[in-house]
């Protein structure tokens, strides 16, 4: 199941920092469980980050991301108040969009 | 069926529609999609061509940051920024990674050109960093030595 991402953004002036954390398991399709069988491949491959539905970032992401995958990114043009939206997509289809408000 | 789904139906179908009809270009719905061949490429070379990078140069305007030691391979964290004006794409290649593409960003105008993360290391490795800039494409490496393998080793 898809677990809530953490995102926080931050303005200083009229750039704003955003930093995400996501509770995903990015599986690499290479380790084995303890029966010796191959654990599917199960990771993030998209994520759209928009502010106030203006794109920002826009992420593609293979299986060696790491586990709980972290980002930061900064961009200007942001002030308090403003909507971040993250939305990823996984290989097999699930999604999850979380939003956060411009501190 | 309830409303919900009834509109969620009745908005992908139209989006479906605008989609198939040219109206809308699918990387303004979902910006860029993910392009498989790029992230199966089994060697740098190949990750890199798929990108579409035939040429590069090494770039002291691009900066890969990241431990010099990384204890867990795991979790390495890397940023990379970039002071090439109107960098529009960053890529992190991992060169001994069984598919070195790790993640590739497009950085919209505005947003700054420099972005972090934290990827898997099977092992002691350069870490590159890939940037179109202005048409051109730069590179920037790093090695990151890695005492425990993230890939099970």
């Amino acid at each position: 199941m898809a677990n809530p991402m953490r995102i926080r953004a931050n303005a200083t002036g009229d750039v704003v920092e955003v930093k995400v954390l996501i509770r995903h398991d990015m599986e690499t399709g290479q380790r084995k469980d303890s029966s010796g069988k191959a654990i599917p491949a199960h990771f993030i491959q998209t994520l759209v980050a928009k502010c106030n539905d203006k794109v920002v970032l826009d992420a593609q992401m293979g299986t060696s991301v790491s586990k709980d995958p972290f980002l930061s990114f900064k961009f200007k043009g942001g002030n308090k108040g403003d909507k971040i939206a993250v939305t990823w997509v996984d290989n097999k289809g699930d999604t999850r969009t979380d939003e956060a408000v411009v501190a | 069926m309830n409303q919900n789904r009834r509109d969620m139906l009745r908005i992908t179908s139209v989006l479906g529609l605008a989609i198939t009809a040219g109206l809308i270009n699918p990387s303004e719905v979902f910006a860029a999609e993910w392009k498989a061949g790029v992230f199966e490429a089994k060697s740098l070379e190949d990750a890199i061509k798929a990108i579409g990078a035939d040429k590069f140069a090494v770039s002291k305007d691009v900066a890969v940051n990241g431990p010099d030691i990384a204890e867990n391979g795991a979790v390495v964290p890397v940023s990379v920024t970039s002071a090439a004006p109107n960098t529009e794409f960053i890529a992190i290649l991992v060169e001994k990674n069984p598919n070195p593409l790790s993640a590739s960003f497009n950085i919209p105008a505005g947003t700054e050109a420099a972005v972090s993360t934290r990827v898997k290391m099977g092992g002691t490795s350069n870490v590159h960093a890939l940037v179109k800039a202005d048409g051109k494409w730069l590179i920037a490496s790093k090695e990151i030595k890695v005492t425990l393998g993230g890939c099970g080793g």
